[in-house]
């Protein structure tokens, strides 16, 4: 079963050639990727400081609304990162959700046990055990890779429940859906400078503190968003950032990462190139349970202090969005990672800051809209203008929106991209086929 | 045709040895005789209570199982049988209590409803499927969590019921009598058997056996159930032989969503407390998905894997009383999934290389007698 569809959609006339565009949207467009990104960065802090100032939601842009958005992206990346290296070397990982949840069990059960970076070892190790069961059926076995993932699913929600009850017993504090709380954490940084931190004892300026304070248009947003971003910095933050590079530049820039990425487009090929075709699939599986796991490690064990039943709450199927949201790229992943923690952020800290979500979402729509209609893209367009005009209607006529509704904000987004950028997507060509070794003639 | 039975049953009879031998390492994990948890397990299912009891179990989960194994049939995967399940299930509830309509009628709206919503769920990661190429597995992955969103969030508004003072439970109004399902209990009596006071068996096991007998006529004996499972067998040829796939797409993840939408009414009608609430049983999607596995898409083969997913599911229940962990039983479902896929996998390579062997002998034979003659 294969994720990536061969052919085109029949019933649609769409041409891939590029269209021509309006000369500032043409110099956008032969940008290199690098600058690109950061013009759209600039655009959506600007787009943020407006409603900001329009909704006079002042949580939109503070910085305990980026830190907490950092600490719940950084689950979500880790599950995405996972994705990518699973995928990448052709094999579906549907059971990044189980995979994470035997990361929250182990991490906090290292922790109780032994010590917080213990812990953080040990939830990798549990999500890498997943990870290669999921390796033993798919690539060994040859067994659908979604059945696989299914089947881990149940098996980390069923192994958790099992080991809970038997070592949370009574008198641990813990019990049969929890464990006992984690007292020791994690240490904390901030960066010297930039959000005060210290250096050598001496206490550096908080520079992004005293601009959030100031209250200039975008400045201060920029500060504020920074700030969280910089600052009481778990050192498994600090990690996980630093794991978005260093996979590219694995992926990109060694040989094993030319290798992993041909099993995933043509193991056919890569095999008669003298690949160990079987033995890089499961590295990459197995890697892929590893980040899964320290993603699930770093619930437990950062973003709270305890192990709970249903505490991933599917943020496995969330990385996997963010995964496609990214375009099975390391920093695609975590922009989609980074998005959706942020909705997630400010459903948990404020009411009147998702209600100013939807303006946002109107303006960005708006934006979509016009760069469509520029680019003649009219479908496209007109279906941005409705949605634009639907969700300031929404903004103008509510009060607040359903908490609930914020929860499946990223499905809805991925739903979305998926329905009008696939031709953009590029999924690795052979992901989801079963490989068996020798049998290309 | 004796080898064909016999290979059925072998991969799935592995995949349960497998199963035992693996929670068998679990029970002893935390010290307890596994041989004690299984016969006290057995002991207890087989009692003529549990035995309903499971029946009442695999009901849910057969139905289930059947909808994804229509999906399976023509190689699709509509993983989005719990979202859809669930969201049939609270809004038939919720306009199922504002309707009032005399008996049979009554119980008939709230199942259309059902049928509808859980097709309206489908529609969407369908029509994406047709029309943009999205794979349906993950279209359906999120749809079950908006599926969830949403529901959570009609509990709360547009479908909450009035909620009985002390009771902190959400949940839609309670469904009057007309719209209960009546139980089987006298059939189970023409037996002779006493049943407990309180203790039914569920009058949807009917619905369930319909459900199953239609299945088979739809995928075996119709011109549709022939393009389906043509489809899964060849996509390529079966577009060049004229097959509209597209439409086919359509009408079988229709259908499926549509028996999806069927699940959750065997507990909404036929028990106690008669509406959706936060209580409701969940996973019956992913569940099914398993059972499916395990009955390799046969109906007489859903209804065993269901009844044995229901027997694991009662008969665990006496484990607490024990001091053994009922928790036990997901790890060995899940051991089952995995295990019944691989074993089915490895017979099917033994299969091929039975048959290789065969074909390089045959023509060897034919030259011997032909120089023999």
């Amino acid at each position: 079963m294969s994720l990536a569809e061969p052919s085109l959609p029949s019933g649609t006339t769409e041409t891939v050639t590029p269209r021509r565009a309006v000369a500032p949207l043409r110099r956008l467009q032969e940008m290199p990727a690098r600058q690109r990104a950061f013009v759209y960065a600039i655009g959506a802090i600007l787009l943020l400081s407006l409603t900001r100032v329009l909704s006079d939601a002042h949580q939109l842009t503070s910085p305990g609304t980026s830190g907490a958005a950092l600490r719940l992206a950084v689950p979500l990346g880790m599950a995405a990162l996972g994705g990518v290296f699973s995928e990448r070397a052709g094999v579906v990982n549907i059971g990044l959700e189980g995979m994470m949840i035997l990361g929250t069990w182990f991490g906090a059960w290292g922790a109780w046990q032994f010590g917080p970076w213990q812990g953080i070892a040990l939830g990798i190790l549990g999500g890498a055990i997943g990870g290669l069961i999921h390796a033993i059926a798919t690539v060994s076995f040859g067994v659908d890779q979604i059945i696989s993932g299914v089947a881990i699913n149940i098996l980390g929600l069923g192994v958790a429940r099992y080991l809970s009850v038997i070592t949370y017993t009574a008198g641990t504090g813990g019990g049969a859906t929890q464990s006992p709380q984690i007292t020791q954490k994690i240490s904390t940084v901030n960066l010297p400078f930039f959000a005060g931190g210290e250096l050598l004892g001496w206490k550096s300026p908080n520079i992004l503190g005293w601009l959030d304070r100031q209250d200039w248009f975008f400045v201060s947003d920029v500060g504020g968003l920074l700030q969280g971003l910089t600052s009481n910095l778990s050192l498994v933050t600090v990690l996980a950032m630093v794991l978005f590079p260093a996979s590219t530049w694995l992926l990109w820039k060694t040989r094993f990462g030319l290798r992993l990425r041909s099993v995933g487009e043509n193991p056919t090929a890569a095999e008669s190139l003298g690949i160990a075709v079987y033995r890089v699939k499961y590295v990459a599986v197995v890697i892929s349970g590893a980040f899964a796991g320290l993603g699930g490690a770093y619930l437990s064990l950062v973003a709270s202090n305890i192990y709970r039943e249903g505490q991933t709450n599917g943020r496995g199927f969330i990385g996997l969005a963010a995964m496609i949201f990214g375009n099975w790229k390391p920093y695609g992943a975590a922009v989609g990672s980074g998005l959706f923690g942020f909705a997630d952020a400010l459903q948990l800290r404020n009411a009147k800051a998702v209600h100013a979500l939807l303006l946002l979402v109107a303006m960005v729509a708006l934006v979509f809209a016009i760069k469509a209609l520029l680019e003649g893209r009219l479908r496209q367009g007109l279906f941005s203008l409705l949605a634009a005009i639907v969700f300031g209607l929404w903004y103008l006529t509510s009060e607040e929106v359903p908490s609930q509704f914020t929860s499946f904000t990223p499905h809805v987004v991925t739903l979305l991209v998926l329905a009008f950028a696939t031709q953009r997507l590029r999924p690795p060509a052979k992901v989801g086929e079963p490989y068996r070794r020798g049998e290309a003639h | 045709m004796i080898r064909r039975a016999a290979v059925a049953v072998v991969a799935p009879a592995l995949a349960i040895v497998l199963a035992l031998a693996i929670s068998s390492l679990f029970l002893l994990l935390a010290g307890v005789s596994p041989a004690e948890a299984y016969s006290s397990m057995w002991s207890y299912g087989t009692q003529s209570d549990s035995l309903v009891s499971t029946v009442n179990r695999a009901i849910p989960l057969y139905i289930s199982a059947l909808a994804v194994a229509l999906g399976f049939k023509m190689g699709l995967f509509n993983i989005g049988v719990e979202g859809q399940y669930r969201i049939a299930a609270v809004v038939s509830a919720g306009l199922g209590a504002k309707l009032s309509l005399p008996g049979p009628l009554h119980v008939g709206a709230i199942l259309v409803i059902a049928v509808v919503v859980g097709m309206m769920w489908v529609l969407i990661p369908a029509v994406l499927r047709i029309t943009r190429g999205v794979h349906e597995v993950i279209a359906t992955i999120m749809m079950n969590a908006i599926s969830f969103g949403i529901t959570a969030w009609l509990l709360t508004g547009p479908l909450q019921g009035k909620t009985s003072g002390t009771s902190l439970i959400l949940g839609t109004d309670r469904l009057p009598a007309s719209a209960h399902f009546p139980n089987l209990n006298r059939l189970v009596e023409l037996f002779g058997v006493e049943l407990r006071r309180g203790s039914n068996l569920d009058g949807f096991l009917i619905i369930a056996v319909l459900l199953g007998i239609g299945y088979h006529l739809l995928v075996n004996k119709t011109r549709f159930g022939y393009e389906l499972r043509a489809t899964g067998y060849n996509p390529i040829a079966t577009r060049v032989a004229g097959v509209n796939s597209n439409a086919t797409i359509l009408k079988t993840l229709l259908l499926s969503g549509g028996v999806a939408g069927l699940i959750g009414m065997a507990y909404l009608l036929g028990s106690s407390p008669y509406r959706y609430d936060t209580g409701f049983p969940q996973q019956y999607g992913f569940t099914g998905i398993a059972v499916a596995l395990l009955g390799r898409n046969h109906p007489v083969g859903i209804a065993f894997g269901a009844l044995l997913f229901g027997f694991m599911d009662r008969s665990s229940q006496i484990l607490d009383l024990h001091n053994i962990p009922k928790e036990i039983v997901v790890i060995m479902q899940g051991v089952i999934v995995i295990s019944v896929v691989i074993a089915y996998e490895l017979v099917r390579r033994y299969r091929q290389i039975q048959e290789e062997k065969a074909v390089s002998r045959e023509p060897v034979m034919a030259g011997v007698e032909a120089a023999s003659s």
